[in-house]
């Protein structure tokens, strides 16, 4: 006899224990007697490790003062980094000039925002702003002309520099690694061949060795009476390393494209260049965004190699001030206060990639 | 294009495969391949995996390249000027296996990239055509989801108003049912059947034989990269004349 179901079975509320904040907690944290154990004993390590924390860095602080007589608690003395906290953020920019500075900050920060999340629809003008116009307006407001005094880069750092160096190699680093990884898969074997040689020539060398050789030897080889400026070199260096590197990641994401995507553009008659900024790219770069903020992340960080060619970023202007007469024994204080910038500025980068990832998530991706 | 012109085009068959020759390296894969298509003929081409179907309709435009022999599409000759291989390309439609739709696109963006960049229709008018060949393949309420949003037979079924949005005097099919589930074949067969009985002029690589005895001119059996055999539908099936084919009708009807 045939069994035939012809009601439908009706739609039931999941079991109480599974959920809500007691559900969740008997789920994930007290399942079984091992894992209630585990969790006192983490809560336990979490606790000890964030008192100590705090305790140093707030509760047995100074804040206030003027010189090193004023730390007189048993933890950090922010002090130090208060009394130094303009050339920690500009180095040795004029201090009557640095309002250039902010201003450049002011007008990077109107233009990251627009470019970078949803507040306006049509990305062209925002694009052209920061892109082309933000580059030189920067140059003349940091540098000079027009009226404004010339500063000699040799008076930046601090933080500044660290940003110049990093916002600068970043912005030659994307687009010229999206050329070098195109290149590496061009059929034109004599393109091909010097991509590659470049990418894995960069790649085969410490940072550290290529801004030396920026810094050091690129003028010896140069005709004589050209002279680049030190922080010029340094950021030819450092986007250029960084270039091997993106063209790498974004190969990556070329290769995950199917070849299917490739055919099908071509077979609308689109043509190579036009498949590349329709097609292809816009969801290799998307798919490369984890590792391309990796690299920017790397990046920013290994600014703080220039220090060996004597340029004085963040780190090596904190550096130089633990070494100060009037405030020694305060390298803790100045390593952590420097620890705490790069880490604002990494875990942004960081959210950012993540909240691109979702908002280009186009529901291909199971 | 100018009257004279169009006339003269319209005296040359559509495509014309002459003694044409391919090797994957030393692979020998499609050998001395002539095949004539006039104009609104509708052609099916089947065969075992790995006879060379699929790359002798991706000779047509190029996506592979001949070494040996002549492909003349819509009266011009298919060489490495990257000039004409566009304008063939524009000529003609393709549907694949795998849709291969644009994932990061909308399915109206899909329809209307080509038009717009390549034939420099503007954007409204391109999206006017795009809705129509949309409702064509019924399906223009999902005009603004995401490929990945639709089922397969409905990916497959913008992939065709895609390639239609193009206008192409001709199309190519590329195994165009055998990614779907079964309930969807015939939802993409009925748009090809009807874009058949509007006079398209069709190459379809494609296992469903019910398919090529309604709408095919002609079937075309090939089997270790040659044609075996070519013949009207009712001939082909009925009384097949070479081994070959015998053994694979009987193969794929008894199976299917």
């Amino acid at each position: 006899m045939a069994i035939v179901k012809t009601d439908r079975h009706p739609d039931l509320p999941p079991p109480v224990s599974q959920t809500g904040i007691i559900g969740w907690m008997r789920e994930n944290l007290f399942s079984s007697w091992l894992n209630s154990i585990l969790t006192l004993i983490s809560l336990y390590v979490v606790w000890t490790v964030l008192s100590a924390v705090i305790s140093y860095t707030i509760i047995n602080a100074n804040f206030v003062g003027t010189s090193q007589a004023d730390c007189t608690g048993t933890g950090a003395c922010w002090v130090f980094i208060k009394a130094r906290f303009g050339q920690n953020m500009y180095g040795f920019y004029p201090e009557s000039e640095r309002w250039r500075v902010d201003l450049g900050y002011v007008l990077g920060a109107i233009g990251l925002v627009l470019v970078l999340t949803d507040i306006v629809k049509n990305k062209k003008w925002p694009a052209i702003y920061l892109f082309g116009v933000y580059p030189v307006l920067c140059y003349f407001l940091f540098y000079g002309g027009f009226g404004l005094e010339v500063v000699e880069t040799s008076q930046w750092g601090g933080l500044f520099l660290t940003l110049v160096l990093a916002s600068v190699s970043i912005f030659v680093a994307l687009p010229l690694g999206i050329v070098l990884a195109l290149g590496r898969r061009s059929e034109m074997p004599v393109v091909r061949m010097m991509c590659v040689g470049f990418i894995e020539l960069i790649r085969a060398v410490p940072l550290i060795s290529v801004l030396f050789m920026a810094s050091v030897m690129l003028p010896l080889f140069l005709p004589e009476g050209t002279n680049f400026d030190k922080l010029v070199r340094a950021l030819v260096g450092m986007s250029l390393f960084s270039a091997a590197y993106m063209a790498e990641v974004v190969r990556g994401g070329l290769q995950a494209i199917p070849k299917g995507q490739m055919e099908a553009a071509k077979s609308l008659g689109l043509g190579y260049w036009q498949a590349m900024t329709f097609i292809i790219l816009p969801q290799a770069l998307k798919i490369a965004i984890p590792s391309i903020v990796n690299t920017f992340i790397g990046l920013f960080k290994d600014t703080t190699l220039v220090l060996i060619i004597g340029l004085l970023d963040l780190l090596s202007i904190v550096k130089t001030g633990t070494t100060d007469k009037n405030w020694l024994g305060l390298a803790t204080e100045g390593y952590i206060f420097v620890a705490a910038v790069f880490w604002v500025f990494c875990f942004s980068m960081s959210r950012y990639s993540i909240w691109l990832e979702n908002k280009l998530h186009t529901g291909h991706k199971r | 294009m100018s009257d004279a012109a169009m006339s003269k085009a319209q005296e040359q068959a559509a495509i014309q495969l002459i003694g044409m020759h391919k090797w994957y390296g030393d692979f020998h894969v499609l050998r001395d391949i002539n095949l004539t298509v006039e104009r609104g003929e509708r052609i099916v081409v089947c065969g075992p995996s790995g006879s060379g179907k699929s790359t002798m309709i991706r000779c047509i435009n190029r996506l592979e390249e001949h070494q040996q022999g002549q492909i003349i599409v819509d009266g011009i000759e298919l060489t490495n000027d990257v000039k004409k291989i566009d304008e063939i390309r524009r000529e003609v439609g393709m549907v694949f296996q795998h849709f291969n739709l644009f994932p990061h696109l909308t399915v109206l963006e899909n329809c209307t990239l080509a038009p717009i960049w390549v034939r420099k229709t503007p954007k409204a008018e391109a999206e006017a055509t795009a809705m129509k060949f949309l409702e064509r393949v019924k399906i223009p309420e999902q005009a603004q989801k995401y490929p990945g949003q639709l089922s397969g037979g409905q990916q497959q079924r913008v992939a065709i108003a895609r390639s239609l949005c193009m206008n192409p005097r001709i199309m190519l099919f590329d195994e165009p049912t055998s990614a779907l589930d079964p309930e969807m074949i015939s939802e993409v067969l009925d748009t090809m059947i009807s874009l058949a009985e509007e006079g398209m002029t069709m190459i379809c690589v494609t296992h469903e034989m019910g398919f090529a005895k309604t709408v095919a001119d002609r079937v075309i059996f090939m089997d270790q990269g040659e044609i075996i055999e070519q013949a009207p539908p009712i001939e082909f099936f009925e009384n097949p004349q070479s081994e070959r084919t015998k053994l694979f009708l009987s193969q794929i009807l008894h199976n299917g």
